[in-house]
């Protein structure tokens, strides 16, 4: 498996070539460019044969992509921010249709203020609209998520979008060494789309219809059992990723060091590996703490969740959004898992990270020092902002 | 051979819809998919003919269709196209029937990125003159003068002041192809446009005039009539853009009378001598500017 | 494909799809209720011309041994056929 130096919008775009997607459809935005930079360079130099659309909007990419996965090809497309936003209608127009379209979205901010830098309130305001929502760690993820999501996504049992989250520019333009998987390897693991939910020339069909009142739940019903389905889904398809390429994830949900832990930091995306070295310190000077990292926020891992922390005297949510008016988003719920599994743990919020702001390793010692403490409540970080 | 009533293809692609009764809507979309054949694949967006053509389980379409969002007709076609390309498929024909506000309004600027990026599809923007499936409210296609539900006629306003926008020229300024306006009162005509259209590859843009009783305020039966009327007072204009040409279908050897147009809907029953006038007056400057620059086709209307 | 009338009506949990996406061309429910005035046709008066088929905005008249007919189930009764015929072949009767 050949080695290369890329950031995380190049790994991913990696991915997708060896996922072959048929349509590419996509507008550019500030920091998810450097995707689509490189796709249009691979159509071009023949290492990815795709229909590349230059689409003149983010709701023409979707509506686009919609069209090509309503003829049974797979389809790709990428946004970030506004360009979410501004195709937030075809989002659940894509889920209730149920086309398996994948797209990246690099995470950063909503205006206003204007900002162009990393946080995830684009998505999270989303989290509703019948999506898969993966949220990667670092390039390499990014890589073997671009694979595995088609493989997910069109699973017939599934048949649900999938959007792939790549924190802005701290995942999508940092540089690692990661491991490029080999055309072979991939189209091993990843068969060729197949679907009925198709407009198809031999059997002509009518798509996208209207369902009233009598029928409308049924249709919702089924997108929601198909969205729960992944979560098995997602564990099959790593199982068989393991397989072909030797690299294992662990579901919707990474646990590290939980098990004895008294005092567990929730959270998400690529600060997950300065947790994870805050842990290690805290660790050596002999205090028990651990990480739970949500690698999925759609399906939501109320089971896992439930299970990593069940032993901990404390849990905190830090992420990098709020929903205004109440708390964080990952913090809800979060809390709802604790909830329906009976666990009565003290829980606190951390918002960090808005707009791009730096979240340093002595803020995150700082949140299981107040978890020791039996804080609660929702705090932003770096500024003393706090709300009980 | 030309198409004609007894040449046309028999099979009836859209049926069993819900139309309002005398929907000229319906009858372009009928018509132009049984020119289009059982290759077509149909884009709706939301609007009258995807709320009377789709409603689960009743599906009124034989052939291939699917409603896109609103805005979303020129780019789902794209999308279709595409990936039908993809797979190595090339015999269908992608149209789209998007109404007036559809088009003109919220799908401007999908449809322009379609002719910019010169898509082989076919966009048939059916103009009933108003959002029609919302209960009649003004858009930019509403002509001078017409009452709306959002331009009501009232002591100080007489319904709409805005002129109607000029999407066939918009969109040949763009360079397209195959530009054509067409009327359902003159469906040989029309038909004769969606057939050469679906011969030729890259963006094609049809816009075909197609009353609504309902929102016109006429009789049922009177769609096909007042959709040649229209024609035949010089208030629409049959004519084609090819090859950078702008060419007059066919030109009424004299206007037949404004005043007797407009009577006969409710939607213009409000306005005075001065209206009709300012209407008459546009219609010259535009007839003016057509005989500088349309050249004229010899074409037998029935 | 011209749509048709189905026997069955998919109403159970089971029959509805997974996906917005059915079999083109499945009608449930007919349109007949909606006419206040029906079409009837004079078959001696009829040329055949078809202006007629071709005008109808919902595809019900269809040509039939030379002449023409009315499929009843989903006319709509609008009246532009008897407009449109200029042999004076159609005339519209008030639904009893």
């Amino acid at each position: 498996m050949p080695r290369k130096f890329l950031s995380g919008n190049e790994a991913f775009a990696e991915g997708i070539r060896l996922a072959r997607p048929q349509v590419i459809s996509a507008y550019p935005i500030t920091p998810q460019t450097i995707v689509v930079e490189r796709l249009s360079e691979m159509v071009e130099d023949g290492s990815l044969q795709s229909e590349f659309i230059h689409v003149e909007s983010e709701h023409s990419a979707l509506s686009c992509a919609m069209g090509a996965s309503a003829v049974g090809a797979r389809a790709f497309t990428a946004t970030s921010s506004q360009g979410l936003l501004y195709m937030a209608e075809c989002l659940t127009y894509a889920s209730g249709g149920r086309f398996p379209i994948v797209m990246m979205n690099a995470n950063r901010s909503t205006a206003l203020p204007w900002n162009i830098y990393g946080d995830q309130r684009d998505s999270l305001s989303q989290l509703d609209c019948g999506w898969i929502q993966s949220y990667a760690e670092n390039a390499q993820e990014a890589l073997d998520l671009a694979l595995m999501s088609y493989r997910i996504a069109e699973n017939r049992e599934v048949s649900t979008p999938y959007m792939a989250n790549l924190d802005g520019f701290v995942l999508t333009h940092t540089y690692e060494v990661v491991d490029v998987p080999t055309a072979g390897q991939a189209d091993a693991f990843l068969p060729a789309y197949r679907t009925d939910n198709r407009l198809d020339l031999a059997h002509p069909r009518n798509l996208g219809f209207s369902a009233g009142p009598a029928y409308n739940t049924a249709f919702k019903y089924k997108e929601h059992t198909g969205l729960l389905n992944a979560g098995k889904v997602i564990a099959e398809t790593e199982e068989a990723f393991a397989a072909v390429f030797g690299r294992r994830y662990t579901g919707l949900t990474e646990s590290y060091r939980t098990g004895d832990a008294d005092f567990i930091l929730i959270t998400l995306g690529s600060i997950s590996g300065l947790v994870r070295e805050t842990v290690d310190r805290l660790r050596g000077k002999g205090e028990k703490a651990g990480l739970l990292r949500l690698r999925y926020l759609r399906p939501f891992p109320n089971a896992e969740i439930a299970e990593a922390v069940q032993h901990a005297k404390a849990v905190a949510v830090l992420e990098k959004d709020i929903s205004f008016g109440n708390e964080g988003t990952v913090y809800t719920n979060v809390n709802s898992a604790l909830h329906k599994a009976g666990l009565p743990l003290p829980s606190s919020n951390y918002i960090g990270g808005l707009g791009g702001r730096n979240i340093t390793a002595g803020e995150i010692e700082s949140i299981f020092e107040d978890m020791k403490q039996g804080k609660t409540g929702v705090r932003f970080l770096g500024i003393g902002g706090e709300n009980e | 051979m030309s198409l004609n009533a007894a040449t046309l293809d028999r099979d009836e692609p859209f049926y069993g819809h819900k139309a309002c009764a005398g929907c000229g809507g319906s009858l372009a979309v009928r018509i132009a998919l049984k020119v289009l054949g059982e290759r077509a694949v149909a884009v709706l967006p939301a609007g009258c003919m995807s709320a009377v053509g789709f409603n689960f389980p009743q599906l009124c379409f034989g052939c291939n269709a699917i409603i896109s969002t609103f805005a979303g007709t020129a780019s789902m076609l794209t999308g279709i196209a595409a990936g039908l390309r993809a797979q190595g498929i090339t015999d269908f024909q992608a149209v789209g029937f998007a109404g007036d506000g559809g088009t003109a309004d919220i799908g401007i600027q999908a449809l322009s990125g379609a002719i910019d990026r010169n898509d082989d599809i076919l966009y048939i923007c059916y103009d009933n003159e108003a959002y029609m499936n919302t209960g009649i409210q003004k858009s930019s296609l509403t002509p001078f003068g017409a009452r709306t539900t959002t331009t009501p006629a009232g002591k100080n306003v007489r319904g709409n002041l805005r002129p109607k926008k000029n999407m066939f020229e918009i969109v040949a300024a763009h360079g397209i192809p195959y530009a054509a306006t067409a009327s359902i009162g003159y469906l040989p005509d029309f038909m004769r446009k969606v057939e050469h259209a679906s011969k030729i590859r890259g963006t094609k843009y049809i816009h075909v005039i197609a009353p609504c009783p309902t929102g016109w305020g006429i009789p049922t039966d009177e769609t096909v009539s007042i959709a040649k009327e229209v024609v035949d007072c010089g208030l629409w204009v049959l004519a084609e853009y090819e090859n950078g040409n702008f060419t007059l279908s066919y030109r009424p050897k004299e206007f037949s009378d404004v005043r007797s147009y407009l009577k006969k809907q409710s939607r213009f029953s409000h306005l005075r001598d001065g209206d009709v006038e300012t209407i008459i007056r546009s219609r010259d400057a535009k007839w003016e500017a057509i005989r500088k620059n349309f050249t004229n086709r010899q074409e037998v209307l029935s | 494909m011209k749509p048709y009338l189905r026997a069955h009506v998919p109403t159970a949990l089971s029959e509805i799809p997974d996906a917005t996406a059915y079999e083109a061309g499945y009608l449930v429910t007919k349109n007949a209720g909606w006419r206040s005035v029906r079409p009837v046709i004079d078959t001696a008066r009829c040329v055949g011309c078809l202006q007629c088929y071709l005008y109808c905005p919902d595809g019900v008249i269809f040509p039939k041994d030379g002449k023409v007919a009315v499929d009843y189930d989903f006319c709509k009764g609008c009246g532009i056929c008897s407009k449109i015929c200029r042999p004076g072949a159609i005339g519209m009767e008030a639904e009893k």
